[in-house]
């Protein structure tokens, strides 16, 4: 079983360094993209789709699936090669990211994309629709689980506060927030900004259980996500303490890699590291 | 001044219509259910809260959660009513109207309820009169707007059972049903209430028996005015309003709205564009007094002599 366990964490983690790679291969092709918030995404976007959510790519609209909905949308390195990596579409659709007509905006839309749950790209959406999901959830006695990953900045907008309110009143223990807890914002510190501790004391008041865990620790990720739903009565809220920019060395804990894109020399650096 | 329309014979209130056919239709299709912001009574949803207390999701004084909870339970397969305060539903939750619901185009079915100015005398905040022009360039929304209790029923069954995103505008001032003989409801497309050949009278909602009522008026005046109920602001019938304008060379749109980007600016954009002919629009100009709905409608002229005083005035502009 203890091995079983290491496998899967051993599947993610390989999985997780592929979409490292890809995404950032993707950014620096398109010269475009988000890479500081995908890197910090992207072991807790890899855990749901490879060790925990049920679904089946070649039935994206099955009703029993899991859902996962990504609110930070820019996030879209750490989606679409999660998606990719699921199944749900081939890999050469990757380089055509944010080129003309392509099937991969710069935020993703369902319409044009297998696997995406609604559109984001405005932040605080994802909390709402979620709810909604959740709710559907209920009223027809299914089992299906729903994910939500907002980043920590994200939820300054005030959106996210009603849904949480909501969430915390119907008691939807079918629904699991992970904040994406990276500390920055696109210019600085969310501390500085507009700050958001104590955030699990916030959730907690609203009605929410809440959990700390290193957002990079992917065993503690498959051990308070895989355990998510069952049979709660609230609503869980996953605190997940992460790194902008994780796993390369000059992007790491830097604001300015939001939306930073790499040049030639600094992507061979990236690859070198991303191993 | 008319006795206030709430107390006329005749006259219905639509959402009346519009809580009667959802409950019969969830009693239907157990897929229904309805969302609202706090807003059970004044959405007249008591009897479906009754029915189906499981279906009708109240989530309190929080627009943009409304909206984004329509989405996602359009996501897990179900038809969702969300029903709001036209005023609150779409400008405070705009965005989520943009994105969650039309650009994601889910299936839900927004319904803005006392539009226009129908809570005359709470001001501004409160009127929506800008509704039109928000939701008009979302272009995958059907912009429905009942003119009276029969058409409330049939728009409210079609929507549900429409696939896609639609917002169905609603009043809560009493308004008589249209005498049009042999009426089927179709989305897209106006409805011909009165055929004439000198001016033609669009309008849509509470204003259409109003320009039914001024058609009569001007036919005593020798003027043969044509009367379009255009219940679909969007996609708007660009057909019928060629035929207006290439058949009676002159036009006046009449909404319960601000006369900017809504229909009177959807008719004026395709007739400059197309077939330019005389366009008068008759509405709102921008923020209106405080007054009540029957002073409001007064002051701007939304009666039916002012509608046809503003029709002379399309005619003679079309002899100059």
């Amino acid at each position: 079983m203890l091995m079983l366990k290491n496998n899967i964490a051993d599947t993610i983690r390989e999985k997780a360094l592929w979409m490292r790679r890809r995404a950032f291969t993707m950014v620096f092709d398109a010269q475009l993209g988000h890479p500081g918030g995908d890197f910090s995404a992207i072991d807790i976007v890899a855990t749901l789709y490879f060790g925990v959510m049920r679904y089946d790519p070649t039935k994206p609209d099955l009703a029993e699936r899991d859902r996962f909905i990504m609110s930070k949308g820019h996030a879209t390195g750490a989606l679409y090669t999660a998606l990719c990596a699921a199944g749900y579409y081939p890999e050469d659709w990757l380089t055509t990211y944010m080129q003309p007509n392509s099937r991969l905006n710069g935020h993703p839309n369902r319409n044009y994309l297998p696997g995406v749950e609604t559109n984001t790209g405005p932040l605080g959406h994802g909390m709402p629709v979620a709810l909604g999901i959740a709710i559907a959830g209920q009223i027809t006695s299914s089992d299906y689980r729903t994910f939500v990953l907002t980043g920590d900045g994200e939820l300054q907008e005030g959106s996210n506060w009603e849904a949480a309110m909501t969430a915390g009143h119907r008691r939807l223990g079918n629904l699991t927030l992970i904040v994406d807890r990276n500390r920055l914002q696109q210019g600085m510190g969310t501390e500085e900004t507009n700050g958001l501790d104590p955030l699990d004391e916030k959730f907690r008041a609203f009605g929410w259980d809440v959990e700390i865990v290193d957002g990079h620790d992917i065993q503690a990720l498959l051990d308070v996500l895989a355990a998510a739903p069952g049979g709660r009565s609230r609503p869980l809220c996953i605190i997940a303490n992460t790194v902008k920019g994780k796993g390369v060395s000059f992007m790491e804990n830097k604001a300015s890699w939001h939306h930073g894109v790499p040049n030639a020399e600094q992507f061979e650096t990236a690859m070198k590291e991303l191993v | 001044m008319a006795a206030p329309a709430a107390k006329q014979e005749g006259y219905f209130d639509c959402r009346d219509a519009w809580a009667q056919t959802l409950e019969s239709l969830a009693q239907q299709d157990p897929r229904i259910v309805a969302v609202v912001n706090d807003s059970v009574g004044s959405s007249k949803l008591g009897g479906f809260q009754k029915k189906f207390p499981e279906r009708l999701i109240n989530v309190g004084i929080a627009e943009q959660n409304m909206v984004g909870v329509g989405a996602g339970l359009a996501n897990g397969g179900r038809i969702p009513f969300v029903s709001a305060a036209s005023c609150f539903l779409t400008g405070r939750a705009l965005e989520q109207v943009k994105a969650d619901i039309a650009y994601a185009n889910f299936n839900v079915k927004l319904v803005g309820q006392s539009s226009g100015v129908a809570y005359g005398e709470l001001g501004p905040t409160h009127h929506s009169i800008e509704d039109f022009a928000w939701l008009r360039p979302l272009n995958n929304i059907a912009v429905v707007v009942p003119a009276d209790a029969w058409e409330t029923a049939e728009a409210v069954k079609w929507a549900a059972g429409h696939e896609g995103p639609v917002f169905i505008r609603l009043s809560r001032m009493p308004v008589p049903n249209l005498d049009v003989p042999d009426r089927q409801f179709q989305p897209g497309k106006a409805e011909l209430v009165r055929q004439g050949r000198d001016v033609t009278l669009i309008a849509c909602g509470t204003m259409v028996h109003l320009a039914a009522k001024a058609a009569l008026s001007l036919e005593a005046e020798g003027i043969a005015a044509r009367v379009l109920n255009m219940a679909t602001i969007n996609p708007l019938d660009d057909a019928a309003v060629a035929a207006a304008a290439g058949e009676t060379g002159a036009i006046v749109t009449i909404e319960e709205a601000n006369i900017r980007g809504g229909l009177g600016g959807a008719v004026a954009e395709y007739t400059a564009a197309n077939l330019p002919v005389p366009v008068e629009r008759m509405g709102f100009p921008g923020f209106v007094p405080t007054g009540s709905v029957e002073w409001l409608f007064e002051h701007f002229g939304l009666t039916a002599p002012g509608i046809a005083r503003v029709a002379r005035k399309a005619v003679g502009r079309k002899r100059a």
